[in-house]
């Protein structure tokens, strides 16, 4: 019974620490209530591509299929943080920001394949690379809308 | 003694009801393995429960059904940090409660590379009836598990697990290395072991519809691991080693199943080992308790 107790003491101190950190990482300044925005400099990632990566062409671009599963794959993977439509949740920004629909879709891609580790998008290169093209696919059909910065970020 | 359902069915509950309770599941991407790891860790905010059972056969002695619950949960994009629960059933003998493990993984480097490290820290503390061989290190062999249960868990372990965790994907192939190195706390040499894997989805591709059973939901691989000895005798002698095909079904529910035949490959090493295991994943766990302590809405 000992053991047991430990255990369960151990558990929750281990989940209220982990959730006091997601919290802190993700939390901005924005008061409640009102609308988080997000900094700018996020879409400057997407800047970070090298070269080469930049350049690299969709290999689906002319998949018929590929704006469809790239669809599914965005509701599987993606749409808890950058919402339903893409349109910014309360984790990440708008996909339809100019920033990101006026980036090559290699650049995209890269984004994809590296995370940005360090400010809470993980790395999706578990996902294969057709995969992920996909994905980008998907993005660039969604056009731009909505300016960076402005982000709406309501799950719609 | 414990019976086995008090054991068992608390890992069902808790998937059962968080599942109900909870918001709309991640669909998961697992990976098959039961030993190795991969340099993926869990989105941040998710929460994954997972069960997994290790079907053992036990020469000059009672064949075993080990279990163990894990709760996974990602703490940031770079850390995820787990808890498991250990039981075990040994047949013709008893039931018990074997201990628990806190582990963390860490991952250095920003971006992805070649070859990417994770760094692996567990603290364990068990008692020597733990069966579950979530890892095989030092001189573990099979005729460690000819004790009785009671007289095994009379011994205490307080351990501390370190990994590296070398991972590399390629061409829709993930090869991953592990090293492992464990110290009893209690004044005993380190340990060493490894474990090896790789895996692939049976389609690159998703298909443009939803569906349960596609090529792209199942990852078929296999994954080799066992004991390397210890500090003072290094090397494969007196240590056990396995081999085992592994298979993932990623189902779009948010419920993801694993089995894994192991088969030992020397006369040290069980010569059977049935694995199987059920894992739901919860998106945006982290911010439900947030909200529940007056968080951010």
């Amino acid at each position: 019974m000992k053991a047991m107790a430990a255990a369960l003491a151990v558990c929750t101190s281990f989940i209220g620490v982990s959730v006091v950190l997601a919290q802190s990482q993700t939390s901005d300044k924005t008061p409640v209530g009102a609308a988080p925005k997000y900094d700018p400099a996020i879409y400057a990632e997407l800047q970070k591509a090298p070269e080469k990566a930049r350049k690299r062409a969709n290999p689906l671009q002319n998949d018929p299929d590929a704006v469809a599963a790239g669809g599914i794959l965005f509701g599987q993977h993606c749409a808890e943080c950058h919402g339903d439509a893409a349109r910014g949740g309360t984790k990440a920004p708008s996909l339809r920001a100019a920033e990101v629909q006026g980036a090559t879709p290699g650049a995209i891609f890269w984004v994809l394949t590296n995370g940005v580790v360090r400010k809470g998008m993980p790395v999706w290169s578990k996902l294969p690379e057709p995969q992920r093209w996909q994905l980008v696919r998907y993005i660039k059909s969604l056009g731009g809308t909505v300016p960076a910065g402005d982000s709406p970020v309501t799950k719609p | 003694m414990v019976s086995p359902c008090r054991l068992v069915l608390p890992g069902f509950f808790f998937v059962s009801v968080l599942s109900v309770f909870f918001p709309p599941p991640a669909h998961a991407q697992e990976r098959p393995y039961f030993v190795a790891y991969d340099h993926y860790l869990e989105e941040p905010g998710n929460l994954e429960i997972e069960y997994f059972s290790t079907y053992g056969t036990q020469r000059g002695g009672n064949n075993f059904l080990a279990y163990w619950v894990e709760f996974e949960y990602g703490a940031t994009a770079w850390w995820t940090t787990e808890f498991y629960l250990d039981g075990q059933t040994t047949f013709r003998d008893s039931t018990v409660f074997t201990g628990f493990r806190w582990e963390n993984r860490i991952r250095p480097l920003k971006r992805e590379h070649f070859i990417n490290p994770v760094l692996y820290v567990e603290y364990e503390t068990k008692n020597g009836a733990d069966k579950i061989r979530k890892e095989v290190e030092g001189h573990d062999v099979e005729s460690d598990f000819l004790v009785s249960n009671g007289e095994a868990r009379k011994e205490h372990i307080h351990e501390i697990e370190l990994k590296l965790i070398l991972s590399s994907t390629f061409k829709g192939w993930n090869f991953t290395e592990n090293t492992v190195a464990a110290k009893n706390l209690s004044n005993s040499p380190w340990e060493f072991g490894y474990a090896l894997g790789a895996s692939r989805p049976l389609a690159l591709k998703a298909s443009a519809k939803r569906c349960t059973f596609c090529p792209q939901n199942f990852i078929g691989g296999v994954e080799m691991y066992g004991g390397l000895g210890d500090r003072y005798s290094f090397g494969l002698r007196d240590t056990s080693q396995y081999l085992a095909p592994v298979l993932a079904w990623n189902m779009p529910s948010g419920w993801a199943l694993r089995i894994s035949p192991g088969f030992g490959l020397n006369d040290n090493s069980h010569r059977f080992l049935l694995r199987w295991g059920v894992s739901r994943e919860i998106t945006g766990f982290g911010s439900m308790v947030g909200r529940l302590f007056g968080g951010r809405k």
